[in-house]
């Protein structure tokens, strides 16, 4: 299953669909890094609203993506983890730690907009 | 049941009388003499000092309706009925203080005034007094526990109500400013109210997209080693969803059980009292509070 990533100005969205397969998260991971040096992305940011189970492999993966984006020097905002889902998670000792985190799209936009203090354009 | 023509014996005159024939010869018995042996019986719970709680007047209203219960269990054999009695009976006696072994003993004392009444009225013919106790005793038995599970049945309700009560009371979650909770947690944490209230202030970030959390635990005087770190997840798990946590209040014994655990305090956000943790929040949210005197 193919992970949707969108453009928005100097960022990228990656949008998780549920269920994503192991090959997937990898392939996912190979292209996010990827699609940041094509674009010269400043940031990205995952959504994961729609995964209601986090396991311990997704996570890993997440944490390792914000790695490997950072060594581009840009920035990972994991948003949209629902209460359950971080409730589930922290009882696993799953904390991505060194992983920004916001409460949802809106969030995520206005926490890297405030921090690069700049407008999206085109 | 089949009759032989020749002269009955002791063994077929048992056959005769069908067990539920003594039943209610029984229970007629106990109706005939009602008054009396429930006069007996409100005497005998007085003498025991049981239902301390309730006056004469009102034992005597129960000591009535009890004992037409009891008896018509005894020839209905309908126990559903009469647990269904005895909860409704808890239900008014509870609240006025009466405790489970008073209303153990009080149907225990009903079923010896019976029984010692069937010896008399049975006391020149032991072979019927047994069979009359064959019947009467099975009966009895299912009655007293039947009346003592219904009572236990409805304290359980009443605890479990009242825990529930306690619950929802002490885990109110506050907004104060705009994306600024308020956690003030009071009483004693258990692992199961501290699993509420992480999922309780989970679901109020969201709900009021808070950026800032602040946990006030003034109120709580000690937490164990399991719920200190029921604690940290909870700062953990809002942070996953964006949020930052300042906790305050902590008392000198909780801190040592931090410490003791091994919480890695550079990833929790601490503050002495409520008021500085709200402004230290205020900080993060990029308010700042001014006097109007100072203003002008």
């Amino acid at each position: 299953m193919e992970v949707p990533i969108l453009k928005q100005g100097a960022f990228l969205i990656a949008t998780f669909q549920a269920a994503l397969s192991d090959a997937d998260l990898n392939q996912l991971r190979m292209g996010l890094v990827q699609q940041v040096v094509k674009f010269r992305s400043r940031a990205v940011i995952v959504d994961v609203t729609a995964m209601d189970v986090m396991d311990s492999f997704a996570s890993r993966t997440l944490r390792e993506i914000a790695h490997m984006i950072r060594l581009r020097g840009a920035e990972t905002v994991i948003v949209g983890i629902q209460p359950e889902v971080a409730f589930a998670m922290v009882q696993l000792g799953l904390t991505l730690e060194g992983v920004a985190t916001a409460l949802d799209l809106e969030e995520g936009l206005a926490y890297l907009n405030e921090k690069f203090k700049i407008t999206n354009r085109g | 049941m089949a009759k032989r023509d020749n002269t009955p014996t002791d063994l077929e005159l048992k056959r005769t009388e069908e067990p539920s024939e003594l039943l209610r010869e029984l229970v007629a018995h106990l109706r005939q003499n009602r008054t009396q042996l429930r006069e007996e019986w409100v005497v005998r719970i007085s003498e025991t000092r049981l239902l301390t709680a309730m006056t004469k007047e009102e034992i005597f209203a129960e000591a009535t309706s009890v004992y037409d219960s009891y008896v018509e269990a005894l020839e209905t054999e309908a126990f559903e009925a009469l647990q269904a009695y005895a909860r409704n009976l808890s239900e008014r006696i509870i609240p006025r203080g009466v405790e489970t072994h008073e209303v153990v003993g009080i149907v225990l004392l009903l079923r010896d005034v019976l029984a010692r009444s069937l010896f008399a009225k049975y006391q020149n013919d032991f072979k019927k007094l047994n069979r009359i106790l064959d019947a009467y005793e099975p009966a009895a038995n299912r009655i007293a526990n039947t009346v003592a599970v219904g009572f236990v049945q409805e304290r359980e309700r009443v605890i479990r109500q009242q825990q529930e009560a306690i619950r929802e009371l002490s885990t109110p979650v506050l907004q104060v400013r705009e994306r600024l909770l308020i956690l003030p947690i009071i009483g004693v944490i258990d692992p199961q109210r501290a699993r509420q209230l992480t999922e309780q202030l989970l679901r109020g970030i969201r709900t009021n997209r808070a950026k800032v959390v602040v946990i006030d635990i003034t109120g709580v005087a000690a937490m164990d080693v399991t719920v200190a770190n029921h604690l940290v997840q909870t700062v953990e798990a809002s942070r996953l969803l964006g949020a930052t946590v300042i906790v305050t209040g902590l008392s000198p014994e909780i801190a040592q059980t931090l410490v003791t655990i091994g919480v890695d305090l550079g990833k929790m956000n601490t503050v002495g009292d409520l008021q500085g943790g709200i402004e230290q929040a205020e900080r993060l949210l990029g308010y700042k509070v001014a006097s109007i005197a100072e203003e002008r």
